[in-house]
């Protein structure tokens, strides 16, 4: 769209010599550009999913050794096959990797992608945050924008997945899987309904970092009752869920009992309640994220942390129970004055070394997502292993949501969710030469692609 | 009582002097000659050598070559597998000012960021342990015509007075667009607007200032003329600490840096500047500055960018990652900048996504956080770049700063180590201590109930174009 709106620019100005006139003209271009959610980069009808063979590349399966000189078969949406020799299929589409590296696709759980699109000044592109404190019921799976730009800008970087999250009050919602390709929710999602999203009540106010949801109280006493409360507004209603479905279990069971009421808010907290599916608590501070434990435990869920910029403070107690934390802070600013500078680049190291799980994410709602590979890089130049950098934006993510049956590594069986690189996928300077989601090769293009390619040869 | 009472000013001054400068490492009693031996110098200006010494005497390099020799006193440091990168210069920067935005007027041409510098910002340290060494710190973005910079070396542990560059060209910030706007502020019942409220606004307040401006110089002329004839009688003119900064910008004397982001109102400006013969000496932010490349080029400005931000308001939206290779390929004098005291701290890899997006040249993409920065400066004959004779800021990476990799092990200013990262490590138990054994003080327990402990003052937010209004945020 655009590079025919700037066809016919180039046009007016071979007809009207003069320069004033041109420079009017090209700030019209400049204005028509500017829309929101244009889905220049976005395709009516989804690429098929083909039949690929890679040959003669270094491909890097996370889950296994390198295979420095291998292929990959890639069939009906899948890999079909990956090893130093494969039997490619008659017909199938040859892709020579000299040269060339294959890597998963990087997940970043911690996002808010489809859900916003410019969040200052234009309120009608933003459907994170719902009204109320308590809304289980309000699901990204509903509100993701397929066409929305942040999706091919991110995934042009080598992010195929993200988990997106809704982030207001208290119970913001329920998270969605997505990858990043689809004309529909519905064809995006590989787990529409991923995980509840808890902002854990923050001591003084806000939740999780995500903005305050109430006044702070003048005085600490006050403050801690306040924070109880909000506590027991979660608990009252993931206890009512409970207590809701044994009475619809209990009434399946003898239709002469009482018959309940089909209540969709708690129907939709239930599989959570019974630890189906995980919780995620946003916590970063060590407070917080003892609470979050804590109150996970109680109500016998299945938690994770998202946030945990103080979960080296807590590592001990994450690894006894288990729980697996999404890092987003590795490139914030340390909270206090006298913490060391190193501290969030330092985070996922100690807790690699402290045995507990965790993945590395931007936190970020969209526009910053592509840069997940620097956010894992950096956590390697402060200590952790190059490997295990790479696994926190693949097979880590994969194994936290529960979906390491089809993402996050390159096996037979896996999703094709695949990124060809011309060098170390962490690295600034890599380009990314071939990028398949769900089987579909998908082209490189973007709203940035476009727009450089409308302005480039501006002369 | 009295015990008591010393006993708690002891422990508060206590605490407020390592709070101050916990991290500070103490440059006293530095060598005055540094040799680094055999490390990869990356000069700016003369490639990249490997296997080369620099020889830093007197807070200057006075030797880059090979097996260079230093006196029996000097520090010499081992830059074997490491690298050497001139210090990072961040031509965007508002770490230390204590305020940011003097919001209330349309034209604040009168206020200082210089008054405002607190040296005791631990940012500062943060950033240079990411081997970043000068900053600019200039005022917000709340008015087309803002405050006046301050250009700074971050000898952090030093008082405010030594931070100065000496011989920065001074310089002012413009600002344009939603900020300027107040679009992010919401109207209040019985509160009138400040004007201008549009681009048309913005464009009529700056005409006005030069235009007054022009005619206070006017008058000024006119009074040293008279006395240059020998006129006793004439009374000079009244100062105007407003018109004065614009009086110097029609002089030449004053950089520009105008924060902008529409392809419209960058070229309004460049408009305006022709019509009243200044120039714009930096775009700021410029996010749609690939749109009109040519038109920047051709008015001679600068150009201090994101690298890739994006979408976060509307006049975000249009912005590109390949900005930086449109507009140095149009010959714009391009610069990375931080805004932010965080992204500050990872300035080398900002620099490095413009060979990533649009294939500058590693050397090209070196300049964007080094020299570049410093012409838009007027710094560029003391730093930027790896020169025999230039001043000793700079740091030794463990590998090469374009990798993601590689993190600064020391940061040099004026030859002085300001961060040595042993250094910092080696302290951290002794610190460790000293917090326990302040937590333990009286004064720093928590009450069990009644007032919550006095909170201390919030932190600046990290921001992004400093569109955050203080203490108004919406």
């Amino acid at each position: 769209m655009i590079r025919s709106r700037s066809s016919r620019l180039e046009q007016a100005k071979a007809r009207i010599a003069a320069a004033t006139i041109a420079l009017v003209l090209s700030l019209c271009a400049g204005s028509i550009a500017q829309q929101i959610g244009n889905p220049t980069a976005q395709e009516g009808v989804l690429p098929p999913r083909g039949t690929f063979v890679i040959r003669n590349a270094r491909i890097v399966t996370v889950s296994g050794p390198d295979i420095e000189n291998g292929s990959i078969v890639i069939r009906d949406g899948k890999i079909e096959a990956v090893g130093a020799a494969v039997n490619a299929p008659a017909g199938a589409h040859q892709i020579d990797g000299r040269g060339l590296s294959v890597y998963p696709g990087m997940i970043d759980a911690g996002t808010s992608m489809g859900l916003v699109e410019v969040p200052q000044g234009a309120n009608g592109t933003v459907d994170t945050a719902e009204v109320g404190d308590l809304n289980p019921n309000a699901k990204a799976y509903i509100a993701i924008n397929p066409h929305s730009a942040h999706i091919a800008v991110t995934r042009v970087d080598g992010v195929t997945n993200t988990l997106s999250s809704p982030t207001g009050g208290l119970i913001s919602g329920q998270a969605a899987l997505i990858n990043l390709l689809g004309t529909s929710p519905k064809e995006m999602a590989v787990v529409p309904y991923a995980a509840l999203v808890i902002n854990y009540p923050r001591i003084g106010g806000g939740g999780g970092g995500f903005g305050g949801f109430q006044q702070q109280p003048a005085n600490l006493a006050d403050t801690l009752t306040a924070n109880e409360r909000q506590l027991e507004q979660i608990r009252k209603m993931l206890r009512d869920a409970e207590a809701y479905a044994r009475a619809r279990d209990a009434y399946k069971a003898d239709p002469k009992l009482p018959r309940s009421d089909m209540n969709i808010v708690l129907e939709s907290l239930v599989p959570y309640v019974r630890g189906e599916r995980p919780v995620i608590f946003r916590a970063d501070r060590e407070a917080e994220i003892k609470g979050a434990l804590k109150f996970a435990e109680e109500m016998k869920l299945k938690p994770i942390i998202l946030g945990g910029n103080d979960a080296w403070k807590v590592a001990t107690l994450l690894k006894e129970k288990n729980v697996p934390v999404i890092l987003t802070g590795v490139f914030e600013l340390p909270s206090r004055e006298d913490d060391f500078y190193d501290q969030l680049y330092e985070n996922p190291s100690k807790l690699q070394q402290a045995g507990v799980r965790f993945a590395i994410s931007t936190g970020d709602a969209g526009p910053e997502v592509r840069n997940l590979p620097l956010y894992a890089g950096m956590a390697s130049a402060f200590g952790l292993s190059k490997s295990d950098a790479l696994k926190a934006v693949t097979l880590y993510p994969a194994q936290i949501l529960n979906v390491a049956d089809r993402l996050g590594s390159i096996e037979p069986g896996k999703t094709a969710n695949l990124v060809v690189t011309d060098g170390d996928l962490l690295e600034i300077r890599t380009h990314i030469r071939y990028l398949f989601i769900d089987g579909r090769q998908v082209p490189l293009t973007s709203r940035h692609t476009e727009l450089n390619d409308a302005f480039k040869d501006r002369k | 009582m009295k015990r008591f009472i010393s006993r708690l000013l002891l422990v508060s001054i206590a605490s407020a002097i390592p709070v101050c400068n916990a991290h500070a490492q103490r440059a006293a009693a530095q060598p005055s000659e540094t040799l680094i031996k055999n490390a990869t110098v990356l000069t700016i200006t003369r490639g990249t050598l490997s296997n080369t010494d620099v020889l830093i005497r007197n807070g200057k390099i006075a030797g880059i070559g090979k097996n260079l020799n230093a006196s029996s006193s000097a520090r010499v440091i081992d830059g074997t597998g490491k690298y050497v990168m001139p210090g990072i210069i961040d031509c965007h920067s508002h770490s230390m000012l204590d305020t940011i935005n003097e919001g209330t007027l349309a034209v604040t041409s009168m206020v200082r960021t210089q008054d405002v510098l607190n040296p005791g910002d631990v940012d500062l340290y943060r950033e240079l342990a990411g081997g970043v060494t000068t900053l600019n710190l200039l005022h917000g973005s709340a008015n087309p015509i803002g405050g006046l910079n301050t250009v700074v070396k971050i000898k952090y542990g030093r008082p405010a007075s030594e931070f100065l560059f000496p011989g920065a060209m001074p310089g002012i910030k413009f600002a344009l667009g939603e900020n300027v706007k107040r679009s992010s502020t919401p109207n209040q019942p019985g509160v009138q607007r400040r004007y201008p409220n549009t681009r048309m606004g913005v464009e009529e307040t700056i005409r006005d200032a030069f235009t007054r401006a022009r005619d206070y110089k006017a008058t000024w002329d006119d009074y040293r003329a008279k006395v240059a004839k020998g006129d006793k009688n004439v009374m000079p003119p009244r100062r105007d600490l407003q018109l004065q900064p614009l009086v110097e910008i029609l002089e030449g004397k004053r950089y520009v840096h105008a924060h902008c982001y529409r392809a419209d109102e960058i070229l309004m400006l460049i408009g305006l500047a022709d019509e009243f013969g200044f120039k714009i000496k930096t775009f700021q932010h410029v996010l749609e500055g690939y749109k009109v490349a040519k038109e920047i080029a051709a008015h001679g400005a600068g150009a201090s960018i994101f690298a890739d931000s994006w979408a976060y308001k509307i006049e975000a939206y249009d912005a590109i990652p390949y900005t930086a290779a449109i507009m140095t390929r149009a010959g714009v004098v391009v610069s990375m900048n931080s805004d932010s005291d965080e992204r500050a701290r990872r300035l080398n890899i900002e620099a490095a996504k413009a060979m990533h997006y649009g294939d500058l040249t590693e050397e090209q993409a070196l300049k964007l956080v080094t020299l570049n920065p410093a012409i838009q400066l007027g710094i560029q004959n003391r730093v930027g770049s790896i020169e025999v004779g230039k001043d000793a800021d700079l740091a030794i990476w463990n590998g090469h700063p374009f990798s993601v990799y590689s993190r600064v092990d020391t940061t040099f200013i004026d030859g002085e180590v300001f961060f040595d990262r042993q250094t910092d490590i080696a302290r951290r138990a002794d610190l460790a201590k000293e917090r326990a054994t302040l937590e333990q003080a009286e004064p720093n327990r928590p009450p069990a109930a009644g007032q919550s402990p006095q909170r201390p003052r919030g932190r600046r937010p990290s921001h992004r174009d400093d569109d955050m209004w203080e203490g108004e945020q919406p």
